[in-house]
This record gives structure tokens, C-alpha cells and sequence, in this order.
């Protein structure tokens, strides 16, 4: 597992790491993790089995085998990414792995929402910007690229594109609503001013 | 919109703030978790590089996943052991009190904080388990959790809510001989249905409810859930500071008065104002066997499996699914229909008391030929207590298998489980299609005395006729 960054908190603004491409359209979430991986009492090892029948096929060619592309963190997706089943298993897998950011044509709305949940924007951008994005990506495995949620852009200094995102996610992520557990902790002040005048906590 | 009820005066208490969206930040005052729906949880709080905000505000134990014949570790089956060696990892890791097998303390999780005097009047109760709602016997606000909310209460002791509205259950009367709090929770389901309380807490009161112990309040409230309610409660009352007093994590001595004091403040006023009432009799209602797929299918054991024909229009479809599921005709009296397996236990009825009245069924008769039953006491405390009093020697001598503290085949998470198309009575509190453990496994929901009369009779019996 190549897991480099901590996973998304607070507010995202920007996505910044080297870039992964994975051809294909319908890559569905089976795909991403395959159903026998679920019976599991964490998610942690999810990671390792990103892809598992995919990269067992293609024996170390896979992009998530490929030495290069250790540490990258945005991936470079084509049409109706993570269609299938709506395992929540499938966005935890990539995020464990280490992608923080998906880029692609378009997405099955369910894993669009479970990525949101966990933090990963899903940006998109046209069909051939896709395909040239790719090619760019794929040229130089090493290029720092940067996915910039406020300017709506992807780019590494020299090539850049306009991207989108749907403006309820966007609004979301850019604010750190999207994380529920956040959202709680962050009120600790008042959490600690309701539990002293809580007569049961002090003694009645 | 009610107000001036206990469930308005507690969630006020614990209002902690209002969140972007509209809903609330409640405090939770106690969380109970267990092995099946907190690993998950903690892995996500480890992603988060958070702590648990209030460990001393959590308690576990282990309950879904533990063998109730042997239970020698390792665990036979990995996965159980994996998920138990996980949980006290976790608890190890984060100061939280584990209260584990031969502790002393160890049991169905809402067994054990009734008995342990952790749960109490007035507090928020929250955990991962939809039968959570058991809790609100004390006047607690008490609900089930999923595990991403397991999560949010661990790092920050509160949960986005929204509040509900209050339906008050008032029942008239008293419950005759024979017939007890599980008949009257199944006799209400049946009436309003299992949605009828989405969207609401239950209140339960008046005379009927005023006289039940705090085991038989807990069985009311436990089963809430399956009439759609997410959280049932009873006001507190005498009743409810006796069976506290003296117990292991109750108010201390010195402070007891004036716990009593604010309990008692909590209780609904005269004059609260509800959402909504509904009044039952408790005078009129019968022991009562569901003969279906959902807990909203019982009757009473002198009736007759409805006809299609009788029922309301939208229940006619599952009733269709029901009798060809349970190999039940429209028409035929359920009295008499043949049992395979008897099962006392579970957080619905697997307490001292319901073990108390199976044994009086059971005393001095046997088990009908061919007819497996056992009774799993709901905690280690509830094993001891019986066995103080010489219940498993009555049990034994009758025929029933003994076993250790579990959840059991209340939903076969662990080696106890239905085989084919067997048919089980069983005091637990979901007849789901293969809730017990095989796909095509049938249950008969009832009350613990009427599960030992079925295991006597080898078929279901009313047991206010054996006399
Ligand atoms: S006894 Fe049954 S309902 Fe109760 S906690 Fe265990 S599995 Fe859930």
C-alpha cells in the first residue's frame, strides 16, 4: 500500500500529487474492489485489493502495479466511473491506495456520493480534454500536478484546464461540510458548555 | 408539536448546538458498543488521526458474535475471534471499559447497562444496535446508531439529530395472568403496524404500564423499534430509582436524594401536550404468537391465522409472502401448530425475570420428544442470579439446554442457528425471513412462559391453561 498523505479533513481547497491514468469507460465498483473483499472488519486492508482481479490479469502491467506510479494521488478517469454496485468499499479501496482526487468524464452518482463522504472530489471535464489530459499525465509519471477547487483547474505548471464540479459537492468541500464527524468535533466549546450543566455529569 | 413531555425536557438538556442544515447537535451521555458495528468506527476515527472524545462515557461488551456452549478462546470460528480480539485492541487502545466474557459483567449489551446501573433517567443513550430503544424504560432517550455514527459519537460524543414527535401509548387496565409485557409490545404492533412509529418516540404510560418491573418496562421499550419507533420510553417513577439503588455504577450513596430529585423532575408533566395518543386495554389482550414474517403479524393465541381477505389492502402482499414462507394457512388456529426449536433469551427476554417465568412453566414437566430448547441467560449477572435460585436445575431437569451468556440465535451471528425449514418459538424479537440463521428458517415470536409451554407441548400452547 502506498499510502503517502493523511486521508482528506477540514475544508479541501486543493489537490495536489502526481497524477494516474486509467483508461476505459464503465469501469464499474466491482472492479475497484471486488465483492469478496467486503467481510472485513476494517477498511484498512482495502487498499492492497484496489483492483485486485484487474491487477492479478494483467500481472504487475496495471497502473496501480506499476513502480512509477507509487505515491500518486489523482486519477485520471474516462466515462461512468465506479457504475455498479454501491459499496461504500470501492472510494475507501482507492482512497487507501492513495488517490485523493478523481478526474474523469462523468460518474455513477452513488460513488460520486461516497466519495464525497469520505473527502475525494470527483472533477470532470469534456470527453477529448479528458483523452489530452491523459496523454500529458501519462508523458511524464513524475510531473507534480495540482487540482485547484477554488480556480476550477488541473494543471502542473504548463498545461491547464478548466474543470468542474457539481456545485453542491463543490460548496461542500470547500467549506469541510461534507465531513459529518468534523462538523461535530469542531463544536467542542459548546459541547463541553452543555456537559457542564448536565446535572447527572456533576453530581446532580 | 409536543411539549412539556420527558422527551422534550431531555433533548432540550442536551442540545449541544444548531448545525449548518437544520439539524441538531445532540450530547450523547452514554455509548454502549460491541463487536459487530465498531471496528469499522474506530478504523475511521484512526483515518481522522482523532481520539475518543469521552471514554469514560463508552462502554462495551461482547455479545452478537460469542459461542453459548463453549466459550474457550480462540473462538472455533476466525471471524469471531478477529472481531473480539479487535474490539479489545480497540478499547485497550482508546481507555475504554470492556466488560468481557467471565468478567462477571459480560452480557447482551442492553442487558448489562440496565443491570450495571449505567443507564439512567434523563440520559441520551446511543449505540450501534436498533434495539438500543430498551434503554428508554429508565425515562432515558435512548436510539440505535449506524456505524458512521458510531464514528461521529466516538470522536465527538454527539450526533447530528433531528428531533422526533412524541406518540403517547396509554394503556388502560392491567395485563391478566399469563400475559405479559412482550404480549402487550406485540398486541401494539399488531394494532398500528411496524411503521406506524417512524418518525416518532413512544411514550408508555398509564395504569397498566405504571405496575410493570423495570425488566418487563425494558421489554416494552426494546421492541419499540419493530413497531417503527426509534426510541420508546416509560417516565421514571419509584419503581425505577428501587431497581437502580445499590447498583455497581448508580449515584453514590451521598448524592442519591438528590438524583432522585432531578429524575423525578423529568417525568412528562400533567399538562405535557403530544404529538399524538393512542389508547390499548391491557385487560383485553392475550398471550400473543406472531404467525408471520414481521413482528406486526402476531395474534392472539386463540385466534386464527387472518384470511387475505380480512386485512387491510396494503398488508395482503406480505401476508400472501408470510403463508407461504411459514407453511401457514389463512384460517388455521395458531394453538397447535408443531415447533421444532424453543429459544429463551435475547435483550427482549432473556433477563432474571423472564427466565423466572419459563421456569414456573417448566417446573416439574419435560420437553416435549424431538423438540431442542434452551435458554441463553441475557448476561452473566442474569446466569448467576438463576443459578442462585436453582433455575438451570429446573431448566436442566426439564429437558432444556443451559448455555453460556449471548445474543444466541436471537439473529445467528454465532454457531446457534435454525437448520432448513425449521420452526422455532422463540423469545427474541424479529421473525424476519431468515433471521435465525437459515434462508428458509421460520420463527414464532412470543412471550418466554409461552416459549417453555410450546416446548412442553411440542407445539405452540396457551399457557395460561396449563395449570
Ligand atoms: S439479542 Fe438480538 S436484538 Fe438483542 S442485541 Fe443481540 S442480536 Fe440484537
Amino acid at each position: 500500500m502506498t499510502e503517502t498523505t493523511a486521508f482528506p479533513q477540514g475544508p479541501i481547497g486543493r489537490v495536489s500529487g502526481r497524477g494516474l491514468v486509467l483508461r476505459g469507460d464503465d469501469i464499474d465498483t466491482d472492479r475497484i474492489i471486488p465483492a469478496r473483499f467486503l467481510k472485513c472488519v476494517s477498511f484498512e486492508a482495502l487498499g492492497e485489493q484496489a483492483f485486485a482481479d484487474d491487477r492479478k490479469e494483467l500481472a504487475g502491467a496495471h497502473p496501480f502495479d506499476q513502480p512509477e506510479h507509487q505515491g500518486a494521488s489523482i486519477l485520471v478517469v474516462n466515462d461512468n466511473f465506479g457504475c455498479g454496485s454501491s459499496r461504500e468499499h470501492a472510494p475507501q479501496a482507492l482512497m487507501r491506495w492513495g488517490i485523493r482526487a478523481v478526474l474523469g468524464v462523468s460518474y455513477a452518482e452513488i460513488f460520486q456520493g461516497n466519495c464525497l463522504a469520505l473527502g475525494i472530489p470527483c472533477a470532470t471535464a469534456m470527453a477529448d480534454q479528458i483523452r489530452a489530459l491523459q496523454d500529458a499525465v501519462e508523458a511524464d509519471a513524475t510531473a507534480e500536478w495540482t487540482l485547484d477547487l477554488h480556480a476550477l483547474s488541473f494543471s502542473d505548471g504548463s498545461t491547464s484546464q478548466t474543470i468542474s464540479l457539481a456545485s453542491g459537492s463543490l460548496d461542500m468541500l470547500r467549506t469541510g461540510q461534507w465531513d459529518a464527524t468534523g462538523q461535530l468535533v469542531a463544536r467542542d466549546a459548546e459541547l463541553t458548555r452543555t456537559m457542564e450543566a448536565l446535572p447527572y455529569l456533576n453530581g446532580f | 408539536m409536543s411539549s412539556g413531555t420527558l422527551y422534550d425536557k431531555v433533548w432540550d438538556l442536551h442540545c449541544v448546538a444548531d448545525l449548518p442544515g437544520g439539524a441538531t447537535q445532540l450530547f450523547i451521555g452514554l455509548h454502549l458498543i460491541h463487536e459487530v458495528t465498531s471496528p469499522q468506527a474506530f478504523a475511521a476515527l484512526d483515518d481522522k488521526g482523532l481520539p475518543v472524545r469521552c471514554p469514560e462515557r463508552t462502554v462495551a461488551t461482547v455479545d452478537h458474535i460469542v459461542p453459548t456452549i463453549s466459550q474457550e478462546r480462540p473462538f472455533s470460528d476466525p471471524l469471531a475471534e478477529q472481531m473480539l480480539s479487535t474490539l479489545e485492541r480497540n478499547c485497550a487502545r482508546h481507555g475504554i471499559t470492556l466488560n468481557g466474557l467471565g468478567s462477571g459483567r459480560q452480557g447482551i449489551v442492553h442487558v448489562i447497562a440496565p443491570e450495571l446501573g449505567l443507564t439512567q433517567p434523563g440520559m441520551t443513550v446511543a449505540c450501534g444496535d436498533s434495539h438500543t430503544s430498551t434503554h428508554g424504560a429508565f425515562g432515558a432517550i435512548a436510539f440505535g446508531i449506524g456505524t458512521s455514527q458510531v464514528r461521529d459519537v466516538l470522536a465527538s460524543q454527539s450526533l447530528a439529530m433531528s428531533k422526533l414527535k412524541v406518540r403517547r401509548i396509554w394503556v388502560e387496565n392491567r395485563l391478566t395472568d399469563g400475559v405479559f409485557a412482550k404480549d402487550l409490545i406485540l398486541h401494539v404492533i399488531r394494532t398500528l403496524g411496524v411503521k406506524a412509529g417512524v418518525g416518532y418516540a413512544y411514550e408508555f404510560a398509564g395504569p397498566a404500564i405504571e405496575v410493570l418491573s423495570m425488566e418487563e418496562r425494558m421489554t416494552l421499550c426494546n421492541m419499540a423499534i419493530e413497531g417503527g419507533a426509534r426510541c420508546g420510553y416509560v417516565n421514571p417513577d419509584q419503581i425505577t430509582f428501587d431497581y437502580l439503588k445499590g447498583r455497581a455504577e448508580a449515584p453514590a450513596a451521598e448524592i442519591w436524594d438528590r438524583a432522585v430529585a432531578w429524575w423525578s423532575s423529568l417525568a412528562s408533566n400533567d399538562d405535557a401536550s403530544f404529538d399524538d395518543e393512542i389508547r390499548f386495554d391491557a385487560a383485553a389482550i392475550a398471550p400473543t404468537v406472531t404467525w408471520g414474517i414481521t413482528p406486526g403479524q402476531g395474534i392472539g393465541v386463540d385466534e386464527r391465522v387472518p384470511i387475505s381477505d380480512q386485512l387491510d389492502p396494503a398488508d395482503r402482499p406480505i401476508a400472501e409472502e408470510a403463508y407461504r414462507y411459514m407453511h401457514l394457512a389463512p384460517g388455521q388456529p395458531i394453538e397447535g401448530v408443531p415447533v421444532d426449536v424453543c429459544f429463551i433469551g435475547s435483550c427482549t427476554n432473556g433477563r432474571l425475570s423472564d427466565l423466572q417465568a419459563a421456569a414456573a412453566v417448566a417446573r416439574g414437566r419435560h420437553v416435549a420428544d424431538g423438540i431442542k430448547a434452551f435458554v441463553v441467560p441475557g448476561s452473566e449477572q442474569v446466569a448467576r442470579a438463576a443459578i442462585k435460585e436453582g433455575l438451570d436445575q429446573v431448566f436442566r431437569e426439564a429437558g432444556f439446554e443451559w448455555r453460556e451468556p449471548g445474543c444466541s440465535m436471537c439473529l445467528a451471528m454465532n454457531p446457534d442457528r435454525l437448520e432448513g425449514s425449521q420452526i422455532s418459538a422463540s423469545s427474541s424479537n424479529r421473525n424476519f425471513k431468515g433471521r435465525q440463521g437459515s434462508s428458509s428458517g421460520r420463527t414464532l415470536l412470543m412471550s418466554p412462559a409461552m416459549v417453555a409451554a410450546a416446548a412442553i407441548a411440542g407445539r405452540v400452547s396457551d399457557v395460561r391453561q396449563l395449570s
